[in-house]
């Protein structure tokens, strides 16, 4: 059996794994990839109690959070295509306006 | 045991992997990388009896969400990461003690939190979640309208990413 603490301390070091790489890259893409290991960090989490306190609600918010995150993808996309379109760079420091 | 090597196991190649995703520079190696983290976490789902979850982390986050990063990665052609931190180098070295700073205290705050923790008898005697059927249930009876706004959401979504990617007309 699996202690509950281990699978906390695994969804803590992805997290900050995730965190520091929104802070460290520099292309678009990369940050929202860092978000999305943010996000399954904290369904981790999530579903950890979920099974241990033998309770379904928190699988069903992992549910909702995956949906989220594929609306968010679609939409995040789709703005970096419009970004680099105008821009032609993917890079931060070349979008930090939001003026054309 | 086995259970503890096995997750052993699948957590360090997570967070091998998820490091990867942050030292890679070109992002269509980070975007394989991270399939990598989702394999192992829908691993770890199931060993926490989330079969359901952890088909559908393999089927809509690896299978659906990363092949549309890797199509826009493809489509927009991205090389690599261009010059990358040498003009904030001072602030690479400042990152680290952050990071550092905050493990610790995370780490430290679940330690003392769950070391109390233990298996109440009256969990133990109520039957298993995970499996498609308790998930439906749940989502069918308590959680009926969050599931209506979500399904409006993606709707929404769908309409806002055509209309936000679309060609403008001169």
């Amino acid at each position: 059996m699996v202690p509950l603490s281990w699978y906390l301390a695994l969804s803590a070091v992805l997290f900050t794994i995730g965190a520091v790489g929104v802070f460290v890259k520099r292309n678009v893409i990369s940050i929202f990839m860092c978000i999305e290991l943010m996000l399954n960090a904290v369904n981790l989490t999530l579903i950890a109690f979920s099974s241990f306190y033998r309770e379904v609600s928190g699988q069903l918010f992992v549910f909702i959070v995956m949906t989220v995150a594929a609306a968010e993808a679609g939409v995040g996309l789709a703005l970096v295509i419009a970004v680099f379109r105008n821009r032609e760079s993917l890079n931060t420091d070349d979008i930090n306006l939001l003026k054309l | 045991m086995m259970e503890q090597a096995f997750f052993l196991i699948l957590a360090t190649l997570a967070v091998g992997a998820a490091l990867s995703v942050i030292i890679q520079r070109s992002p269509l190696y980070s975007a394989f990388s991270l399939i990598g983290v989702f394999a192992c976490l829908a691993g770890t789902y199931i060993m926490l009896k989330a079969q359901f979850l952890g088909a559908i982390q393999m089927i809509v986050y690896a299978g659906a969400i990363m092949v549309l990063f890797v199509f826009v990665i493809m489509l927009l052609n991205i090389r690599k990461e261009e010059t990358a931190l040498d003009k904030y180098r001072y602030l690479w070295l400042l990152s680290i003690p952050f990071a550092a700073t905050l493990i610790v205290e995370v780490l430290y705050t679940i330690l003392k939190v769950t070391s109390d923790f233990t298996s109440l008898p009256e969990m133990a005697k109520r039957p298993e979640v995970g499996d498609s059927q308790s998930i439906g249930y749940g989502l069918y009876t308590g959680y009926l309208m969050p599931f209506e706004l979500t399904s409006i959401l993606i709707l929404l979504a769908i309409v806002g990413s055509v209309i936000l990617a679309r060609r403008e007309k001169d």
